[in-house]
């Protein structure tokens, strides 16, 4: 798989030794006590491949990863690295990278020795190992650290040097624990992108944990949107913006508007517009629409409203309006078009498709 | 004038002065009164050196022959009792915190039950126990440090734990292993290193207790530098003050030490 992907030669080639692992999760069962926090997850990494696994807070997804790296005992079901079942090997031998949330360096070690630490457990010699972690930590653009403690390096050069830590044992999978989260948000995104260049060049086969939906739209191959101890779908990030399966995808991922409407023969009907539905077929009658804010315009006539808000957002600008039934919504549009508040103006929905639940009256 | 004054909580110079030396005081004048009494000349007044003298000189070993004996049992017991606080203590204290931290609490109250338990309450209860520690293994000075291993308990344990609590140990175990270390080596590597500070201080304090203890010794009859001073205080008073100061200063140099311990730390890593 590695020598598909191309190799930058910013990447040392003790590291890009590496080769990515398929990664299967079959039936995977977890249980705290009465309550189930994996209810049977089904999914397969193929090699190389960046997977995220997003979701609200205890939805499951930080005890997926926990399971995959061996932090947690799983009930029941199996876990397969490489064709290996490795659900009753412990952590130290499943051959895995992990970077926590923070505060994961070794405190009495300096940047150099914390990524030195996997390879001397492999018993690599001293030689060997100075050259390898110093070709990590020129990877992560901290060469000029190696003797830096933890407490002298800042929140986003720690997890440089944990990423570079966990990377160079080339391990089979590298498993991230929401690494960027503590982070402030510049330097998020900064981190967030080069790991994912290192990940490409690398080809490591990647599971990243996040609760932001736009780092995991930002940079996996494929999203798994996770709730309540199962998988709602998993598909790349433009199948779950634009096909969402399930309603909780449509609303977790990405902002939607939550309006009234009926569906008629199949489709959706709000606002005089007739939209397509997503995911499974539904019995006709009143259902509640998730329609995406850029499916939303302002034309010069239409459904009558009133704007309520408007806020500059960099490249677009969002405003929310307030239709004669009371309901808000919110509508994105470009920069230049810039409404006032109390303004009156006509919307219209796009015939885009949306997904829809039922809605008791 | 700081916020802190300005709220009250801090007294101003002469008050702190005042303060300490009050305090200062009332710890440094019986020492000085120890101490000036280990040079005093009989009851005739006048000061000689011949006391300390007396100690190094030629009869010493056999004149105070059980005193060198008791402060042998005494390191003995010191060294013993700092080995079952690290042996038994730390281990159970680094498995609860990381595996089982819901017994936290209970660890926490039997490690405290015996400092509410007056000596002489907790020598009732032992007395019974040690006629089957001595069959067992037999009468050696060094049993009772079984003994003392109970009563170092709460000071050994606030030790170690507020630096347990200052680590975060979980998620470094959780990184060493992921980084292919087992346990012993995730203790060895990983955790101790970080737990010295604690660990050298639950050691010092348990020394000091160990150095200064009494009354079990006095009530199960063995013999450590503290019954051994008082006998020989009872023909000799003023080797008894010279040790009596000697073990104060040990402990307190002790104690010094722990409160070093942090700071040079700290130092050692801006």
């Amino acid at each position: 798989m590695t020598s598909s992907i191309p190799i930058a030669s910013t990447i040392a080639p003790s590291l890009s030794a590496s080769t990515g692992a398929t990664v299967e999760l079959i039936g995977v069962v977890k249980n705290y006590g009465t309550h189930r926090a994996l209810n049977s997850i089904d999914f397969s990494i193929t090699p190389g491949e960046f997977v995220a696994l997003l979701g609200p807070s205890g939805c499951g997804k930080t005890t997926a990863l926990r399971a995959l790296s061996g932090l947690e005992l799983i009930d029941g079901g199996r876990i397969v690295i490489d064709g290996d079942d490795v659900a009753g090997v412990p952590t130290n031998k499943r051959d895995i990278g992990m970077v926590f949330q923070s505060y994961s360096l070794f405190p009495h070690l300096t940047a150099i020795e914390n990524i030195e630490f996997g390879l001397r457990m492999r018993r690599v010699s001293a030689s060997e190992r100075r050259g390898r972690a110093t070709e990590a930590l020129d990877m992560v653009g901290l060469a000029s650290f190696a003797e830096r403690f933890a407490h002298q390096l800042s929140g986003g050069q720690q997890q440089r040097v944990a990423l570079a830590r966990a990377l160079v044992t080339r391990p089979r999978v590298l498993l991230l624990d929401e690494p960027l989260s503590a982070l402030d948000a510049k330097v998020r995104v900064q981190l967030r992108d080069e790991i994912r260049r290192i990940q490409i060049e690398l080809g490591i086969t990647t599971v990243f944990v996040t609760h932001d939906q736009e780092e995991a739209l930002a940079v996996a191959d494929r999203v798994a949107v996770m709730r309540e101890g199962v998988i709602e779908q998993i598909g790349t990030p433009e199948e779950l913006y634009s096909a969402p399966s399930t309603p909780f995808v449509a609303d977790f991922v990405g902002l939607s508007n939550r309006i009234a409407a009926e569906l008629v023969d199949g489709r959706v009907i709000v606002h005089g517009a007739s939209m397509a539905l997503l995911g499974e077929p539904m019995a006709d009658g009143p259902v509640t629409a998730f329609v995406r804010p850029e499916n939303v315009e302002i034309v010069s006539s239409g459904v009558p409203a009133t704007v309520v808000s408007s806020s500059f957002l960099g490249s677009l600008r969002r405003t929310q309006v307030i239709l004669s039934d009371d309901s808000l919504l919110s509508i994105q549009h470009h920069v230049d078009l810039r409404p006032q508040q109390g303004d009156p103006v006509f919307v219209r929905l796009t015939a885009s498709p949306v997904s829809a639940v039922r809605r008791t009256l | 004038m700081t916020a802190a004054s300005r709220l009250g909580t801090e007294p101003n110079k002469v008050t702190r002065g005042v303060i300490l030396g009050v305090v200062g005081a009332v710890f440094a004048i019986p020492l000085i009164a120890l101490l000036q009494f280990t040079f005093r000349d009989g009851l005739g007044g006048g000061y000689t050196l011949e006391h300390w003298n007396n100690l190094i000189g030629e009869d010493a070993a056999r004149t105070y022959r059980s005193l060198f004996q008791a402060i042998g049992n005494s390191v003995v017991l010191a060294i013993v009792t700092v080995g079952i606080v690290l042996v038994l203590l730390l281990p159970t204290m680094i498995l609860v915190h990381i595996q089982f931290p819901k017994f936290s609490r209970v660890l926490e109250f039997i490690c405290i039950i015996p400092i509410t338990v007056p000596a002489i309450v907790l020598v009732v209860g032992l007395a019974p126990v040690y006629g089957v520690v001595v069959r067992i293994f037999g009468s050696g000075a060094w049993t009772l440090a079984f003994a003392y291993g109970i009563t170092v308990l709460p000071y050994a344990y606030r030790a170690i734990q507020s630096n347990l609590d200052a680590i975060p140990a979980v998620m470094l175990s959780e990184a060493a292993r992921s980084l292919g270390a087992d346990w012993p080596t995730v203790l060895r590597l990983v955790l101790l290193p970080n737990l010295r500070r604690g660990v050298l201080a639950a050691s010092f304090i348990s020394v000091a207790v160990v150095l200064g203890e009494f009354t079990i010794a006095s009530l199960l009859n063995r013999t450590n530098l503290q019954t051994a001073l008082l006998q020989i205080s009872q023909s000799d008073p003023y080797v008894a003050a010279i040790f009596a100061f000697l073990a104060l200063a040990v402990a307190f140099g002790l104690l010094l030490l722990i409160g070093r311990l942090g700071a040079s730390r700290k130092r050692s890593r801006e």
